[in-house]
């Protein structure tokens, strides 16, 4: 067990825990969007949990900081708020701010940054950038809005965990950066129906499960058939 | 992200990829090797050499087409007989580079990096071709089965360049095409008066 002191709240965990991940067990909120619980290596590319460690020279993104005893973290000072409400406002300057049409309204982690950091959804200094298409949805089961999503890549991770191989990658690059399901046109057994686990994990509505009315292919619990396990 | 369908040569050129693919050691590191083999060796990445790839090293489909779209070397459409690019480069970029790409896709009705359906056509948007001086530029390349035969440069275009330089090449296969056609009809006529010659002896 290290003892360690996070906003001046001493705090119990194990050694070698995610700060972050020991923060959010004990109710303290850091922003946060690219995270998922029991990562290993996250990716720290959402450039939200930002914290200040004594000793650190500059703010750090506390899921790459492990805990260890006696650390002083402080979650609230003006460096570490400039910081996450620019990159705020950059992953809003490419974001499609429709909340009223959008299934994640209200319970969406990016309402939920916007309160906390008291910034405005809709950057005002920053040119608003969309993508086209508006949606993909080359999936059998799973519609695509590239301009709700923020590219944690929760969902390439989580599916990566379910599966052998993950049915989701990032594609293109740049400005132009999408999750494609490239193939998965093809895998029409696939159990995503059933599974939607990258649905679950998306912190924005960037992944929705296709009405079945809608699906190009029936699902593989349709036809009774298990889902194909990948070759490896 | 669709394709035409598969030519003959492009049926040729799997196989040699199947027999090629071979050599590479089953290891991921090898991935980008392999892609850049598939495209020396079919002038493109058909969806085909793509599902190969993955399956011969065990990694997703999705995963070897997110590395394929990240660099820019790598193509998804095969090229055209007429390769064009156009440069967008700073200096073609102020001189308004972006309209004569702009023109070319209306033109062709095909989007950058896209081939026309009938083969004929493939744009390309490309960076610096270092010769910022002629701005806005676009280079037009001669291909022969995917491989670049000759380069010509067009500098200072226009958008009616690029309608002028289009309706060129048209013309140009139409009166090749007369040509072939009246080369033909010729030797039918030579035939059939050395048929009747013939006869008539």
């Amino acid at each position: 067990m290290a003892k360690f002191l996070v906003d001046n709240r001493e705090i119990e965990a194990d050694e070698g825990t995610i700060l972050l991940q020991a923060c959010l067990d004990h109710g303290i909120y850091i922003p946060n969007l690219c995270f998922v619980k029991g990562m290993d290596h996250p990716s720290a590319s959402c450039r939200m949990c930002f914290v200040e460690v004594e000793g650190e020279r500059q703010p750090v993104p506390s899921c790459t900081v492990k805990v260890k005893d006696g650390i002083v973290v402080k979650t609230d000072t003006p460096q570490v708020r400039q910081l996450q409400r620019t990159a705020f406002q950059l992953l809003m300057s490419v974001h499609d701010v429709d909340c009223a049409n959008c299934p994640s309204n209200k319970k969406c982690e990016l309402q939920r940054i916007a309160k906390f950091l008291k910034a405005p959804l809709k950057p005002r200094a920053l040119e608003i950038y969309l993508k086209e298409p508006r949606i993909d949805e080359s999936h059998p089961f799973l519609d695509y809005y590239p301009n709700r999503c923020v590219l944690c890549g929760r969902c390439v991770y989580t599916c990566g965990q379910r599966n052998a191989q993950s049915f989701l990658a990032f594609s293109k690059r740049g400005f132009n950066t999408v999750i494609s399901f490239y193939g998965a046109a093809d895998l029409s057994t696939l159990d995503c129906p059933n599974c939607h686990a990258c649905v679950d994990v998306c912190p924005v509505g960037a992944l929705v499960l296709k009405e079945p009315a809608k699906r190009t292919v029936p699902a593989s619990s349709d036809l009774g058939l298990t889902p194909k396990p990948l070759e490896v | 992200m669709e394709q035409g369908l598969l030519t003959p040569e492009d049926e040729e050129s799997l196989r040699q990829i199947a027999s090629k693919i071979e050599s590479y050691e089953k290891d991921r590191k090898n991935l980008i090797p392999i892609l850049q083999m598939m495209q020396e060796t079919a002038g493109y990445l058909p969806k085909e050499a793509i599902k190969m790839a993955a399956g011969y090293l065990g990694v997703a489909e999705c995963e070897v087409y997110g590395v394929a779209t990240f660099y820019n070397q790598f193509r998804f459409h095969p090229p055209g007989k007429h390769h064009i690019k156009v440069c967008m480069g700073t200096a073609c970029a102020v001189k308004g580079g972006g309209i004569i790409l702009e023109n070319f896709e209306r033109k062709l009705n095909i989007h950058a990096g896209e081939t026309t359906p009938d083969r004929e056509f493939s744009l390309e948007r490309v960076a610096c071709v270092g010769c910022c001086a002629l701005a806005p530029v676009a280079v037009f390349g001669e291909t022969n089965r995917g491989h670049l035969d000759q380069e010509t440069v067009h500098g200072h275009m226009t958008p009616s360049a690029v309608e002028g330089l289009l309706d060129g090449i048209a013309i140009e296969k139409q009166m090749k095409e007369r040509v072939l056609k009246r080369m033909e009809m010729e030797k039918q006529i030579e035939e059939r008066v050395g048929n009747v010659d013939e006869s008539d002896g």
